[in-house]
This record gives structure tokens, C-alpha cells and sequence, in this order.
């Protein structure tokens, strides 16, 4: 069944990324509505198909490479559905879903493997850790996605080349405010994140930070997004430098989460969680 | 047969002087209306008059004299001799005129094509021709059918989505930057035609308060009432770049008003907010350099027309979509316009089929003594249904083989089968009376 469920949830999903493609091209809203429709079906399923997975396992499914890459899509999913209800902004979609899709795309390349889940992880602390840390990804990548979308827009603007896409992108306060939110927000949990992550340690592993490269790459992205915000609440960093600043945070994250657990982490890495390697 | 003519003058065949003398009576369309119902050789009658057109449509039977009728018609109301009149005008027949009169309503024949005021314009002159009850079922449809068309081409072209003007171009530029205009505050240096109206689409798009500021500290004041605005000194412009969010110049200055020094040095204290500067003065007001300032949207008067042009060049690409609706409709109105033809008959096929059904009733009732409601009830539904089931098909079929070329045939068929001119003239003409109440009430 889980096999199914995902499958399901994999090509509603892109289905939906296609029909969000054609919506950018063709602008026709009717399409808009199927892509969002698709969307919505893709991300029931997907929910299911992460509840399942729970369930079958006992303990949060982002052991490996493979689950975790994909709770990442869910999580993406998860925030631009919110960000959804506050601006109902079509042409968001177009750009987020990609993003999930493309996610989606590499775990399901990816072997599933066997997992045999070590008693360190049956504790509550692993899907609080988990679940906060991956919602603040999600709204980072958010901030990502709305920084790619207004240096696009900006460009145009600012070269007086006013293409296509000046018409199909939002205003750049829009995306400015998107920005802002997500930034808000995804700081927020990912603070939490590793606050959860620290004192999970301290209970598992008897100390609350171990120096392991996961947790130093995650304090520089932590110490980086401190600033952008602490700038764009005092001094205004917004716009443009907001923008660049988001697209490269965002990278650091990135980095962080997969450099770090592939290759340098100690137990952070799938390779000790049990998991196969990536 | 009826048939439909439009007679008219556009921006196209004659010169502003022409149109005018025809226009120059505030109130020439009514007159022109009620000479048009006072004509017998005109069934229905619209009259359109706007400062790019002025054009008569109607539907007639003697197409040559209703033509010469309203040749004279025109005349009259520009006091020109109708002469100096036919070479300035056109004449559309039947489908040209439908096609015509869908064209205007869609703003493709307009000056600026897309421009959306000809609709209102149409739409005013025909609950003009209402009033004066100048139109019946054909140029009822036709022009409710003209709005359809025209809502489409809004709906599914791009034809009317970008701006084709200097101030308007400069308002969608704001609201891509800011999103809401509601709230903003604006600048207004210097003075000039353009600057005032780009000012004012600001204003209807919600701009909360307009400064204005002008060399002559009198001029600013004077500018500052008509947008309940507030004067203030050039010198105070400085200061004033920290508030605003959009500022507007157009000063006669030989030099540069605003320097990149002076707008970078306020952007700090502005914390970032955007800042965008309308430059409409030649030569220019803003140091072109203002717009390497992060944050900061410069657009001079060059950079506006470059838009304009774009989006023009874009309404004549959609220009072509929009010619391919009108085609359709056109079609379709046409269908519709040959069904028109076999309505009389079908009428007085339904109307001797219901004369027989109540002869024969009345016959039979007779001998039949005296029956109960319930049973009177069951043989009048008895004798409708048969009737109408024998009719049904019959009727169906000429409606579909209206609009075929051999519809005529088919019509004339069907009046000697039934034996349908058999009666008398009278009744007929009944017929397509009440056919005109059915076909209203498709509206």
C-alpha cells in the first residue's frame, strides 16, 4: 500500500508541476485551478503515504537519504500550501512545485535499503527535532524560491526590458513581503529545530552539542540567517540584497544538509543512522 | 427580405472637420433616432456618434431608398449637402455590417486599438435607441450579440491588457513595484500637462497624499488644490525624498534636479524602501545614475515611450486573435439571423395545427355528452400532444435547414405541403408578430 500511495502522490505531483509550467506559459487560470487541484490531491496522498511510513517504522521516517529528501518535499509543499491561504499568489506555484518535484525526483532515484533503527532513535525528541527543523527548511526554501522570483522581476524592471515574465511575476513588495514572512517563520523553527536537536542530544547522548560537522554547518546557516534578519528588521536590508541574501543562505542550508550528512557527519550521517548510504 | 445597412464615417474615411459638423447638436443622436423611425423604409434603427465615429445602422426592405433616405439623413444633421458627404462614407450590407458593428464594439476599429471607452460608447447609444424605441428583435440581437463579442476579445486576448500611454504605462510600473498603490505618497516637481495626469491615475489608484513642489513657491500652491495636495518649497525637496514613494518631475530645468549623491545619501534613512522616480522632463530631471541606487526605479520619458511602443506592437499581435472571434460570431449571428427566416412558417404550421385541434374538439365535444372535468382535462391533453408530436419533427427539421442554402426550398416545401398560404394574410402576419415577442425574450 505504501508503495502505491506514494506513487499516487508522486504523479499527482508532477502532474501538477507540469500543469503549473503550462499555467506560467499559457497564463489560462482554468489550468491554474487543475495544478492547484493536482497539488492539493499530490499532497493528501503524500501525507498519507508519510503517516504510513510512521506507522510501518515507528519512528519518523528520515533515516535515510531517500525519506529524508522526500519529507523535505512534504515539508515545502506543507508551507507554500500555507503561504497559499495569505496571498493567494498563482503564480508562486510555479515555482515552488518544481522545486518539490525536482526533490521528489532524486528520492525516488534513490535505493530504499533496508533500515534497521537503532533504540537511540525511538524517542518522541526525533520527530520534534525533525519536524521543526524541516518546517524551517521548508519556509527557507520558500525565501529560496521568492529570492529567485525578485531578482527575475527586479532585473527586468531595473533594465527597462519588461518581458514576459514582468506580467506573470508578482509585484516586487509582494515578494518582498513572501520573503519577509517566510524568513520570520523559517528562522523561527529552525531555531526551535536545533534547540530540540540540542536537548534531544543532551538526552540520548548525554551532551548537548558534539561539534558534529551537521551541527557546526547548521550554526554557520543558523548565525547567517540571524543576521539577514536582525539587518532586515533594524537597518531595512530588503529588496534586492534581501533577496540575494535569502538565495544564499539558502545554499549554506542546502550544503549543510547534505554535504554534512553524506559525507562528513558523525551521527548525523545516514550511513550511521542505519540507513544506506546515499 | 430584410436585410441590415450601416452607413458611416470613421477617424478612417473622414476628417475631424466632417465629423464634427455632424456631431455638434448635444442632441443630434436622439434627433437622428426619431428621423430614422419616422422613415417607413426603416424597420429598426441605431445610431452611434462619438468623437472618432458617427454611423447609422438599421435593417430594411427597400435597401436603395432606406440608403438614399438616411444619405439625406446625415445631410440634414450636419447642414452639408449630401455630396461633400458620400466620399467621407461607408456603406456595409448584411454580414459586412454585423461584422462592422462587432469590430467597433470590440475596439479593433478604434484609433488606439483596444481602447475600452467604445464599448461604453455602444452601449450608451443603444439604451439611447431603446428609449426611443428605434430597435426591434434583429438589431436587439445583434447588438447584445456585438457586447458578447466584444467581452470575449477582452476576456480571451490580450488586447487591452497593457498600457498604450505614457501615464498609464508609468501607474502599471508603480503597481509592479509596490503592488498597492493605496497609502503611497507621491511628488509632484515642476508642472506640465503629463505630469498632472499621470498624477491623477495615481490618485484614482488610491495614492494617499500629493506633494507638490514647484520653483515658483504661487504654481506649487496652484497645483496643490487641484489635488488637495500640499505646497512645498524646492528646497524642500531633499527632505521630502525621505517620506515620498514615487515622485514625478517634470521641471523645465536645464540641469539635473535630483543627483544620485543626494537620493543614495536619503535611501539609508529611508531604511530601503523603495523609491521610483517618473522622469517625464526633456531634458531629464533625474541623473540617469539615480537608478544604479539599489532599490531605486528610475523611468525617464524615453524609457516610457519604449513601453508603450512594446505593447502596442502586442495589441496588433492580438489584434489577430481578436479578428478570428469576430469571424465567429459573425458566423454565428448570421445562423441565427436565417432561422429568423423559418419562424413565420413555423407559426402558422403550429397556428393551423391548433385552429384544426380546436374545430375538431369542439365537433366531438358535442356528441359526447357531458364529461367530467377530469376527462375534458385528458382529451385536451390528448389532442395537444398528438398535435404536437406530428409537428415536432417537422419543426425541427426546418429550423436546422434554415441556415443551409437550400433552406428557401425546404420553407416553400413545407408551406405547400401544409398548405399554409392557403389561409389568409391576416393570421400570418399575427404569426410574426408573436414570433418578434419570442424572439425578445431570448435577451
Amino acid at each position: 500500500m505504501a508503495v502505491s500511495l506514494y506513487a499516487l502522490a508522486l504523479v499527482l505531483i508532477l502532474l501538477a508541476t507540469a500543469a503549473f509550467i503550462v499555467y506560467l506559459v499559457g497564463q489560462k487560470k482554468s489550468i491554474y485551478r487543475w495544478a492547484y487541484r493536482l497539488l492539493l490531491a499530490g499532497f493528501v496522498f503524500f501525507t498519507l503515504f508519510i503517516a504510513h511510513e510512521y506507522y510501518a517504522l515507528g519512528v519518523a521516517p528520515v533515516l535515510t537519504l531517500k525519506s529524508s529528501l522526500s519529507f523535505f518535499a512534504w515539508t515545502i509543499l506543507l508551507v507554500y500550501l500555507l503561504f497559499h491561504l495569505k496571498f493567494r499568489l498563482m503564480v508562486l506555484g510555479s515555482f515552488v512545485a518544481p522545486l518539490a518535484a525536482c526533490l521528489l525526483i532524486l528520492s525516488s532515484a534513490l535505493g530504499a535499503g533496508d533500515v534497521t533503527v537503532k533504540p537511540l532513535f525511538r524517542s518522541l525528541w526525533l520527530p520534534v527535532h525533525i519536524g521543526t527543523a524541516f518546517l524551517g527548511n521548508g519556509f527557507l526554501a520558500v525565501t529560496f524560491v521568492a529570492g529567485i522570483m525578485y531578482l527575475l522581476q527586479e532585473s527586468q524592471i531595473k533594465k527597462k526590458r519588461l518581458g514576459s515574465l514582468h506580467a506573470r511575476l508578482p509585484s516586487l513588495q509582494t515578494l518582498d513581503s513572501i520573503n519577509h514572512y517566510a524568513l520570520i517563520s523559517g528562522f523561527t523553527f529552525m531555531t526551535l529545530g536545533m534547540i530540540t536537536g540540542s536537548l534531544y542530544a543532551q538526552q540520548a547522548l548525554g551532551s548537548y552539542w558534539r561539534w558534529d560537522p551537521k551541527e557546526v554547518c547548521s550554526l554557520v546557516a543558523w548565525f547567517f540567517y540571524a543576521v539577514l534578519l536582525h539587518e532586515r528588521l533594524t537597518v531595512g536590508w530588503r529588496g534586492r540584497r534581501a533577496a540575494l541574501l535569502s538565495i544564499l543562505g539558502f545554499a549554506v542550508l542546502v550544503l549543510a544538509f547534505a554535504g554534512a550528512n553524506l559525507w562528513l557527519s558523525d551521527y548525523h550521517s545516514f550511513r550511521n543512522m542505519g540507513g544506506q548510504p546515499g | 427580405m430584410i436585410r441590415i445597412v450601416n452607413i458611416g464615417m470613421s477617424h478612417e474615411t473622414a476628417p475631424v472637420e466632417l465629423r464634427e459638423c455632424l456631431a455638434k447638436d448635444p442632441g443630434h443622436a436622439e434627433r437622428a433616432l426619431s428621423m430614422m423611425r419616422d422613415l417607413a423604409c426603416i424597420k429598426e434603427g441605431f445610431f452611434l456618434s462619438t468623437c472618432n465615429r458617427v454611423e447609422a445602422l438599421f435593417t430594411t426592405e427597400q435597401t436603395e431608398e432606406a440608403k438614399s433616405s438616411v444619405l439625406a439623413l446625415l445631410s440634414r444633421l450636419g447642414g452639408l449637402p449630401s455630396e461633400s458627404l458620400s466620399s467621407s462614407l461607408f456603406v456595409h450590407e448584411d454580414r459586412g455590417a454585423v461584422h462592422h458593428i462587432f469590430r467597433v464594439a470590440s475596439s479593433l476599429d478604434s484609433m488606439v486599438i483596444g481602447e475600452p471607452q467604445i464599448l461604453g460608447q455602444i452601449k450608451e447609444a443603444y439604451s439611447r435607441a431603446v428609449k426611443e424605441k428605434t430597435t426591434g428583435v434583429i438589431l436587439n440581437r445583434l447588438l447584445h450579440r456585438a457586447f458578447h463579442t466584444a467581452k470575449r476579445v477582452r476576456t480571451e486576448t490580450g488586447i487591452s491588457d497593457a498600457a498604450v500611454s505614457v501615464s498609464y504605462a508609468a501607474v502599471e510600473l508603480a503597481k509592479k513595484i509596490f503592488h498597492d498603490l493605496k497609502g503611497k505618497k507621491v511628488l509632484l516637481i515642476g508642472a506640465g500637462e503629463m505630469a498632472e495626469l499621470a498624477a491623477r491615475h495615481l490618485v484614482s489608484q488610491g495614492v494617499s497624499g500629493i506633494t507638490v513642489a514647484n520653483r515658483t513657491f504661487e504654481k506649487a500652491v496652484g497645483a496643490a488644490q487641484t489635488f488637495k495636495g500640499r505646497p512645498v518649497s524646492f528646497e524642500e525637496i531633499g527632505a521630502q525624498l525621505l517620506e515620498v514613494d514615487i515622485v514625478i518631475a517634470s521641471t523645465a530645468a536645464p540641469g539635473y534636479v535630483i543627483t544620485r549623491d543626494q537620493v543614495k545619501g536619503s535611501m539609508r534613512r529611508r531604511r530601503n524602501r523603495p523609491l521610483f522616480f517618473i522622469d517625464i522632463a526633456v531634458p531629464r530631471d533625474v541623473e540617469p545614475e539615480v537608478n544604479d541606487v539599489e532599490n531605486v526605479y528610475v523611468y525617464d520619458i524615453d524609457d516610457l515611450k519604449g513601453i508603450i511602443q512594446v505593447n502596442l506592437s502586442q495589441r496588433e499581435e492580438e489584434a489577430v486573435k481578436a479578428e478570428r472571434i469576430v469571424e465567429e460570431e459573425v458566423l454565428k449571428f448570421d445562423q441565427w439571423l436565417k432561422t429568423l427566416e423559418a419562424v413565420p412558417t413555423i407559426v402558422s404550421l403550429k397556428d393551423k395545427a391548433e385552429t384544426i385541434r380546436q374545430a375538431e374538439l369542439k365537433k366531438s365535444l358535442s356528441s359526447l355528452g357531458t364529461l367530467s372535468p377530469a376527462q375534458l382535462k385528458t382529451l385536451e391533453t390528448l389532442t395537444l400532444s398528438i398535435t404536437e408530436k406530428i409537428l415536432n419533427d417537422p419543426i425541427l427539421f426546418l429550423k436546422q435547414k434554415a441556415d443551409r442554402p437550400s433552406g428557401k426550398t425546404y420553407l416553400d416545401t413545407a408551406r405547400r405541403l401544409f398548405g399554409l398560404d392557403r389561409e389568409n394574410g391576416e393570421e400570418v402576419e399575427y404569426g410574426s408578430q408573436q414570433n418578434d415577442r419570442e424572439s425578445e425574450k431570448e435577451h
